[in-house]
């Protein structure tokens, strides 16, 4: 094929790759949406001095991060039925997904969490906040400070991961490029699949970078 | 006036204040004067609500009172802490205009001017919009000041008013602490600096290590 052969190659499986975007992205986003908030709580929780929810969640972090994605989603999608809990396949990758990533965003909020000075909460205390007030009016700010660059890099990776969602038959970007590769015995489909993630990872490095700036304004 | 009985305070089975008494009477200064390690740090911190008291009673006005439990529906103490604890995320103003919108229900426009008074009366006029880390020691001090004062407390206390500022700064200290008297404000000092507290209290209590 010559150039303008590959060009119009490339325009013909756009539209199944752009198919595939829609799934990768809406994986993606629909997972931050739950796995943001929740890794919050279950990182409150894991920072607490409340010793048998510490434990507890201690145990639900370590299976999350200790088993691979692509077991979690195996497990969720055909394990679970047998107990009878049955999902649709879309919602089994986001219930795994959201779970699975939580646990990550957990420990790093732990981990933001424990570094804010205890006298933070003990002025705020004095001067009769409530915990939750002052969890998100003192604490949740400064914590997002110290958290993005981990969470970017979480992110960055939840775009990555969420490929994994083939094994349990849904059809995101890569595996669109996967089908146009073997059926049509030519790499470009991968190559152009590669430049879609690249673009993707761009548009979200570079709001990373706005965010970061946006909590420049304190030290 | 506040008044405490026989208050005891353990940690562990370390006896830090053992039947203490104290009392601080309205609109004085009373300095509480010891060596690091005296317990002065846990004695505010049990009077502002921050440890419960082992044992004995707090008094306020002759009437038992728990700051422990009390601390959500009065505003009894205000705390200026030694290493003043502003909050770094939010400016002078927020850190001011907070917890009267938050705790008292001030409207913003309330809080905001009742903010700027403190800060013009405090000196620091102009520096609304700053936020803690552009701000040198002394400044954050009067900041912490502005943000107690902001609660309308009965008692304000302050633990080692001197001890992070550059000692150029104590005549500064003193004349805040004893411009706040004049306006009738029950101050509580706690310092290990006998020269220091001789200088602006009424009344000087010494503590020792048990
Ligand atoms: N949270 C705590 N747990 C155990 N011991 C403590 C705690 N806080 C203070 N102490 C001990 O109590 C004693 C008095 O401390 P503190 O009240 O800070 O003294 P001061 O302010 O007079 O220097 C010290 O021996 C200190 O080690
Ligand atoms: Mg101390």
């Amino acid at each position: 094929m010559n150039l303008a052969g590959q060009w119009h190659y490339a325009m013909q499986i756009m539209p199944s790759l752009l198919s595939g975007v829609q799934m990768t992205l809406s994986i993606f986003i629909f997972t931050l949406i739950g796995a943001i908030p929740l890794g919050i709580i279950v990182g409150l929780g894991r920072a607490s001095h409340f010793k048998p929810l510490k434990d507890l969640l201690g145990i639900y972090v370590w299976i999350m991060r200790g088993t691979p994605l692509l077991l979690q989603l195996i497990v969720v999608f055909y394990g679970l039925p047998i107990i009878g809990i049955v999902f649709q396949r879309y919602n089994a990758a986001l219930f795994a997904f959201i779970i699975n990533y939580a646990a990550y965003f957990a420990e790093i909020f732990r981990g933001g969490l424990q570094s804010i000075d205890r006298g933070q909460y003990e002025s705020a205390r004095v001067l009769r906040l409530t915990y939750w007030q002052t969890i998100r009016k003192i604490v949740l700010p400064q914590v997002m400070k110290i958290v993005l660059p981990s969470i970017g890099n979480e992110v960055i990776n939840l775009v990555k991961d969420s490929s994994l969602v083939y094994v349990i038959g849904l059809g995101d970007l890569l595996r669109a490029g996967n089908v146009a590769t073997s059926r049509d015995v030519t790499l470009l489909p991968l190559l152009l699949v590669g430049i879609i993630y690249l673009l993707l990872t761009a548009v979200l490095t570079f709001i990373q970078q706005r965010v970061e700036n946006h909590y420049s304004y304190f030290k | 006036m506040l008044e405490l009985k026989q208050v005891s305070k353990r940690y562990g089975r370390k006896t830090i204040l053992n039947d203490f008494n104290l009392t601080v009477n309205q609109g004085e200064i009373l300095a509480i004067v010891g060596p690091s390690g005296a317990g002065k740090t846990t004695l505010l911190r049990c009077i502002s609500g921050l440890e419960r008291i082992d044992s004995g009673e707090i008094q306020l006005d002759g009437k038992p009172f728990d700051p422990y439990i009390n601390r959500d529906n009065d505003s009894v103490t205000g705390v200026v802490f030694q290493d003043f604890q502003l909050f770094p995320n939010l400016n002078v103003l927020e850190n001011i205009t907070l917890a009267p919108m938050l705790a008292l229900k001030k409207d913003k426009d309330a809080a905001r001017k009742q903010a700027l008074d403190l800060l013009k009366r405090l000196g620091l006029d102009g520096k609304e919009q700053l936020y803690p880390y552009q701000l040198s020691g002394g400044q954050k001090q009067r900041v912490a000041l502005a943000r107690a004062l902001a609660m309308q407390p009965r008692i304000l206390c302050y633990d080692e008013p001197t001890s992070a500022l550059d000692p150029d700064l104590r005549q500064e200290v003193e004349k805040m602490i004893l411009g706040l008297k004049t306006d009738g404000m029950t101050q509580l000092v706690v310092t290990h600096d006998l020269d220091f507290a001789k200088q602006i209290a009424d009344n000087i209590k010494r503590v020792e290590a048990l």
